[in-house]
């Protein structure tokens, strides 16, 4: 019924002689929050960065298997700045330029080419209504993006991540630097934006997790131990690894 | 280790649950003291002791919210605590039904019985089983004691069934007893509910284990 937006097959990743990731094998749905939890190190963020190819920035990193995006694989014949369009990230701490908001969000668009101000105008201000920040920051969107709050920096991220109209949202730990009511509202824009996006988050807040997603996978020590509805897998996990981790009597 | 706080909260839960459970299988035991013995003072002392049902539900009550509120449970410790939760209100009305059935021992004690009291006693017997083990259930997490209490619940309506037949053969035969016949129906019946709460308790027991409540996936 759920159409697969990404399928993983047979991957390994090595960084040197350290194997990150172990056989994964997973289908994100398409238009579904999945959520990616396990301790630090088991390689929830090496496998989320595997997915646009951020690994490739990284030199002694080495990955075999079959990653494909809508059935096309992203490590043969594509063109990787096309493929980072389409799968968008956003980070653990906001890291927006040193230059205004309209010029953050503008960033990526002008990029792929377009220069119409009055198309840039409707980008930029589409991106941050979609990233409910626009009410906040439209009296000052040739401010200094850096002059923002935390929480505000990190909708503009999203924003700027929606102006090149992804398909995939990309999510590192989205709210862990930030206080409970810009977590709150990260978290209210995130299900909002799974109607038109495939959303995949990594987070340490179990409950970020419970509220959030639709499928949750647990990773320890580079592989994926269970893979389920977030439901079933906090309510009734099968493997008791899991249910050790997520009761916190491990990690 | 790295929870052990939380593990003493959780134990602490189960000691309590085990302290109200210890209350009201000694709830039942007195009223059924006081019925056989038309002993009013046994029955008054039993209707006290259900204050003491109701102090430890609150108390039970208020260590799950903290819990909930702290801890933040999830899966296991999610479905044992909730369990807890629904749990402690049939035990406190198990508590409510034996000390109405101290009052109507106390409305009892003034006249002879018209028949030796059989079946009553051994309700009172199968019912206080059932608690205990209900609770030993879930402390011990034992599925099959959790589905024998549920089995056991049969026994306590075929009990109430004889209860209820004998009382109308005593009836036609003389209608004076009606009137007592009438009470001790109604103490039968409490009992036949008590048997259905720890019924109700044994079903939570195999959620907190199996993550089904009567064979639904919560």
């Amino acid at each position: 019924m759920n159409k697969e937006k990404i399928k993983i097959t047979g991957i390994d990743l090595y960084y040197g002689d350290f194997q990150a990731l172990k056989n994964i094998n997973m289908i994100l749905p398409q238009n579904k929050i999945t959520a990616f939890i396990g301790p630090s190190g088991c390689g929830k963020t090496t496998l989320l960065k595997s997915l646009n190819r951020m690994n490739d920035l990284i030199s002694d990193c080495r990955i075999s298997g079959e990653i494909l995006l809508d059935g096309q694989n992203i490590y043969e014949n594509i063109d990787v700045n096309l493929l980072r369009k389409r799968v968008g990230m956003v980070f653990q701490k906001p890291n927006l330029f040193p230059m205004s908001i309209y010029d953050n969000v503008a960033y990526g668009p002008r990029t792929h080419g377009i220069r119409s101000k009055v198309m840039l105008d409707e980008i930029v201000e589409k991106s941050l209504v979609r990233a409910v920040i626009w009410d906040e920051v439209k009296d000052r969107i040739k401010k200094s993006a850096l002059s923002l709050s935390g929480g505000q920096q990190q909708r503009i991220c999203i924003a700027r991540a929606l102006a090149v109209e992804p398909e995939v949202l990309l999510m590192d730990e989205p709210t862990s630097a930030l206080d409970p009511v810009s977590t709150s509202k990260i978290e209210e824009l995130v299900l909002e934006l799974k109607n038109d996006y495939t959303i995949i988050i990594v987070t340490h807040n179990m409950q970020q997790a419970v509220r959030v997603s639709d499928k949750t996978a647990f990773f320890l020590l580079g592989e994926i131990v269970e893979y389920r509805d977030t439901e079933s897998i906090f309510s009734m996990p099968e493997d008791k690894r899991t249910e050790d981790y997520i009761t916190g009597r491990f990690g | 280790m790295m929870r052990s706080r939380f593990d003493t909260q959780l134990e602490q839960l189960n000691t309590e649950l085990i302290r109200m459970g210890t209350l009201i299988e000694s709830s039942i035991y007195s009223a059924v003291k006081a019925l056989i013995n038309q002993d009013k003072e046994q029955a008054r002392k039993a209707i006290l002791a259900d204050q003491e049902v109701d102090q430890k539900e609150k108390d039970i009550e208020s260590l799950c919210l903290k819990l909930l509120l702290q801890q933040q449970p999830v899966a296991g410790d999610l479905r044992l605590i909730s369990a807890a939760m629904k749990m402690i209100t049939d035990m406190e009305r198990i508590g409510d039904q034996a000390a109405d059935i101290s009052e109507i021992a106390i409305y009892l004690a003034d006249d002879p019985y018209v028949k030796k009291l059989e079946t009553i006693p051994q309700m009172a017997q199968e019912t206080i089983n059932m608690v205990s083990d209900s609770i030993d259930a879930f402390v011990r997490r034992d599925l099959d004691l959790a589905e024998s209490v549920i089995a056991a619940d049969d026994i306590v309506d075929d009990l109430f069934v004889t209860v209820k037949n004998d009382l109308i053969t005593l009836i036609h035969e003389n209608a004076d007893t009606g009137s007592q016949a009438m009470d001790l129906l109604m103490i039968a019946k409490y009992f036949e509910r008590i048997g259905d709460h720890a019924t109700n308790i044994a079903e939570w027991v195999k959620f907190s284990i199996t993550g089904k409540h009567k064979e639904v996936m919560l």
